[in-house]
């Protein structure tokens, strides 16, 4: 029962994905030549949004199912590891036009190559576990 | 318009979103897409080389179970919610088709010149996609989590972490698009 919520959550967000072509490299590079409002929209109107409810669920102390607390943890402090990160994620955001959420949405729709960029994903996720620790952080 | 075949703007798809992430957070979860990746390591086997992929990775099932569902989700849209093309700003399309020879804007969902099939046999091509993945990989655990994580969750919960993330995120993919694909592509 709770896997078959997860998965409808999954297919609800993959058409969603598709749908608004958030999961179209045309759209990522569009976006980042400033040609359309259209992906500033979607992640705008998402955050915005997103503040509202975080802070409605902080003041009133809102809790999860069940009476736990609400998956908002705050994040270690740094300044290094978030912007080297972002910066080499947004280098391969551009280039491969798809961020990690749509490249599974593009398996089922079918386009084979997407496997690759899951691939090297994959891979630079495991060399980042590698030279976690030689990284600065 | 058809609510069905048309694109769906954004101020549709925008609170969507917002509410895929409110309901995985009143089911005791976190929104983050990029921690698959990790996950999917571990159960490889990857925790034999470092310990960053020794952890209970059973307990990350939901995730890949999401993850499922966007598969899913991807092959019910393509298949009977869409035309399978993208308009984009004509003079973007124009510029791209100019500049790069990519000139399926319009005509399909990807472009064909680096996503279909029969150019995986092209080094140049297998190198894009490779390069590309990677540095989405890589960079998203080193930023500790990607568009989901930071740009959505992160920012919603007004996290300074999540916004030098989503800076970064922005400097590399002006960069790549204005500095580095007219030496990549050119």
């Amino acid at each position: 029962m709770k896997y078959l919520s997860y998965l409808t959550i999954g297919i609800f967000f993959g058409i969603i994905m598709y749908k608004s072509e958030a999961a179209s490299w045309f759209r990522i590079y569009e976006m980042f030549q400033f040609g359309s409002f259209h992906m500033y929209g979607i992640i705008g109107s998402a955050l915005v949004l997103g503040v509202i409810g975080v802070q409605i669920i902080k003041r009133n102390n809102i809790k999860a199912i069940g009476g736990k607390e609400m998956n908002l943890h705050p994040k270690t402090k740094s300044v290094a590891r978030y912007l080297i990160g972002g910066i080499i994620f947004g280098l391969g955001w551009a280039l491969a036009g798809a961020c990690p959420g749509p490249m599974y949405v593009l398996v089922g729709a079918g386009f084979p190559s997407i496997l690759v960029v899951i691939g090297g994903a994959l891979l630079g996720t495991f060399v980042y576990g590698l030279l976690k620790d030689k990284l600065p952080h | 318009m058809n609510l069905i075949y048309d694109p769906w703007p954004w101020y549709v798809a925008g609170p969507l979103i917002a509410l895929t992430m409110f309901v995985l957070l009143y089911i005791g979860k976190q929104f983050g897409m990029s921690s698959n990746l990790r996950t999917m390591c571990s159960i490889g086997g990857a925790a034999k080389y470092s310990d960053f992929f020794k952890f209970d990775w059973k307990e990350q099932r939901w995730n890949l179970i999401v993850v499922l569902g966007a598969i899913i989700g991807g092959f019910i849209a393509s298949q009977f919610m869409s035309n399978n093309t993208v308009k984009i700003n004509p003079e973007v399309a124009q510029q791209l088709s100019t500049d790069y020879g990519i000139e399926s804007a319009g005509e399909a969902y990807l472009p064909t010149e680096l996503f279909a099939s029969e150019n995986l046999t092209d080094p140049f091509v297998l190198a894009v996609l490779i390069l590309g993945g990677f540095m989405v990989g890589f960079g998203a655990r080193y930023a500790g989590g990607c568009t989901s994580g930071h740009a959505i969750s992160g920012l919603s919960n007004l996290q300074l972490p999540s916004l030098i993330a989503v800076i970064g995120f922005f400097i590399g993919g002006l960069v790549m698009i204005h500095l580095l694909f007219p030496l990549i592509f050119s």
